[in-house]
């Protein structure tokens, strides 16, 4: 078994591999001495791609083809991700509706009129291509419709647990997600949002839980090629941008009185603190954003450079320590999993309560 | 850079999937598994009430029964007593009316006899008179035939008719 074999097996199968489209070429490159960068490889996995990156097999790299879907000049466009042939260097390019679309670090660019070579700029960025409206089925999108649907069998089997049984019973399923629920509604609905208000905003707090909690959990399944998509910022912005409309959707007078003129301080400060507190409101769901984001996507790089430690040093020796400590960082992240998805719903949670709450003076 | 620049693309799609995921949801599995809880929390809270509830009353049955037994055993003493009072008036009544009823039997013959002594007595005197008078018919006609012995006689009898 070559070494090249060796850490693409190892990346895919036992860890936290995500596209290994990066060794896949570099594997299948003439010139197998090529130096091995981790930085690229790392953020090729942390990374969204277009292919669903399963396993080299004597270098050759075998995917789950996904759905390319952009929307350019000349209207909808949709192709395989496979007739790119694994390749994100902008080399393969494929034409569809009589346009020319390169993958360049797994990203589409459409061609401009008449050009049949991808030409770069010193930082690396096309400069006679742009970009279409992307609406590809990418690893990430794909692995969020898995999730959905796992999240709605669970979790409509489990209410239909409760119309079978008698005296609305817990059996089965629901003996295992009840508490969830509970624990969800319980310590984080009524103590942020309080005893009367709380119930308009379960839905919300239950459904980003468990749909933060399930990708976090399967981010780190390593034979899925787990998607790093809670690790995305465009998911943790989406997120955060529904809790903040849903904040301020529901601020009471309140809630925006004390934002503009904070009661109970003098005039002079009323007005110092009024635009610290306007920019406080937008700094909420921006840190939700980028604490989800970083704690995610930082687990998964301590993970991957852990591992590429082997390939940096050119030797087996040192795996032992890698598998260790990655193993070690593995059962953390677990934990952060559940962490991640709580603290985003409890600061939801604790928002939509500062919104919500009722002078007491 | 790339790395935290969204990709609409994600965006998107994320949107989607969430909105899509929270509506299905909503509906079919946090209505009826929060729906299901709080009914069984009530359901629970509501039995643990008439629990209490029937504990209470059963408490109270048994402070009724014991108060009931009471007032039927101090009624049944009333009762008791009410007789035995009545049987002593009864018994000292018929004492009284049987004393009464003696005493004026005894009256009634107390005034029989004094009146039949009275008639006895007058029929005796009436008797005696007769006789009296008789003897001294035949003591006068004896006597009378001497005459010192008709005053002597006279005067003896005088002299005992004073002594009566």
């Amino acid at each position: 078994m070559t070494l090249s074999t060796f850490k693409s097996i190892l990346f895919s199968v036992l860890f936290l591999a995500i596209s290994t489209n990066g060794f896949a070429s570099e594997n299948s490159d003439p010139e197998n001495d090529k130096e091995f960068e981790p930085k690229e490889m790392i953020l090729h996995h942390v990374k969204d791609a277009y292919g669903m990156h399963i396993i080299d097999i004597s270098g050759h790299p075998i995917s789950i083809p996904l759905p390319v879907i952009l929307y350019t000049d000349n209207g909808l466009t949709t192709f395989m991700s496979s007739e790119f042939h694994h390749d994100y260097n902008g080399e393969v390019i494929v034409e569809k509706n009589g346009q020319k679309f390169v993958n360049v670090h797994e990203k589409v660019y459409v061609l401009n009129e008449g050009e049949t070579q991808v030409t770069y700029d010193e930082e690396h960025h096309p400069t006679n291509a742009k970009r279409p409206l992307d609406f590809s089925i990418t690893r990430n999108v794909f692995m969020m419709m898995v999730s959905v649907i796992v999240l709605i069998l669970l979790f409509t089997t489990t209410a239909r647990r409760y119309k079978k049984s008698e005296n609305n019973v817990p059996t089965g399923i629901a003996g295992f997600i009840e508490p969830l629920v509970v624990f969800v509604r319980d310590e984080i609905g009524k103590p942020m949002i309080g005893e009367h208000k709380y119930k308009r905003y379960m839905p919300y707090l239950l459904t980003i839980f468990f749909f933060i909690w399930i990708n976090n959990v399967f981010g780190l399944i390593p034979i899925l090629n787990g998607a790093n998509l809670s690790g995305n910022i465009a998911f943790t912005c989406t997120l955060a941008v529904f809790t903040f409309i849903i904040t301020t959707i529901s601020g009471n007078k309140n809630y925006w009185k004390h934002i503009f003129w904070m009661p109970g301080v003098p005039v002079p400060m009323k007005i110092f603190l009024m635009p610290i507190e306007i920019i406080g409101m937008f700094v909420k769901p921006i840190s939700l954003m980028i604490r989800l984001f970083a704690n995610i996507t930082a687990g998964h790089v301590i993970i991957l450079a852990l591992m590429s430690l082997i390939f940096v040093f050119k030797s087996v020796a040192i795996a032992p320590v890698s598998v260790a400590f990655s193993l070690f960082i593995t059962v953390i992240e677990i934990i952060v999993t559940a962490i991640q998805a709580y603290i985003f719903t409890i600061l939801s949670a604790l928002y939509f309560g500062m919104a919500t709450e009722e002078e007491h003076h | 850079m790339d790395l935290i620049t969204p990709e609409f693309g994600l965006v998107f799609w994320t949107a989607i999937m969430f909105l899509l995921l929270l509506g299905i949801l909503r509906k079919f599995a946090w209505k009826p598994i929060l729906g299901a809880v709080s009914d069984r929390e009530e359901g629970i809270k509501k039995a643990l009430a008439s629990a209490e509830k029937a504990r209470l009353e059963m408490q109270n049955l048994t402070a009724d029964n014991e108060r009931i037994l009471k007032e039927a055993r101090a009624e049944r003493e009333a009762l008791l007593k009410e007789a035995r009072d009545l049987k002593a008036k009864i018994v000292a009544d018929a004492k009284d009316e049987a004393q009464a009823q003696a005493n004026k039997m005894i009256e009634q013959a107390q005034i029989a006899i004094a009146s039949e002594k009275k008639s006895a007595m007058a029929e005796l005197k009436n008797h005696v008179a007769g006789l009296s008078v008789e003897i001294a018919e035949k003591m006068v006609r004896e006597q009378l035939s001497n005459k010192d012995k008709q005053l002597k006689l006279v005067e003896d009898m005088l002299g005992e008719a004073k002594l009566n």
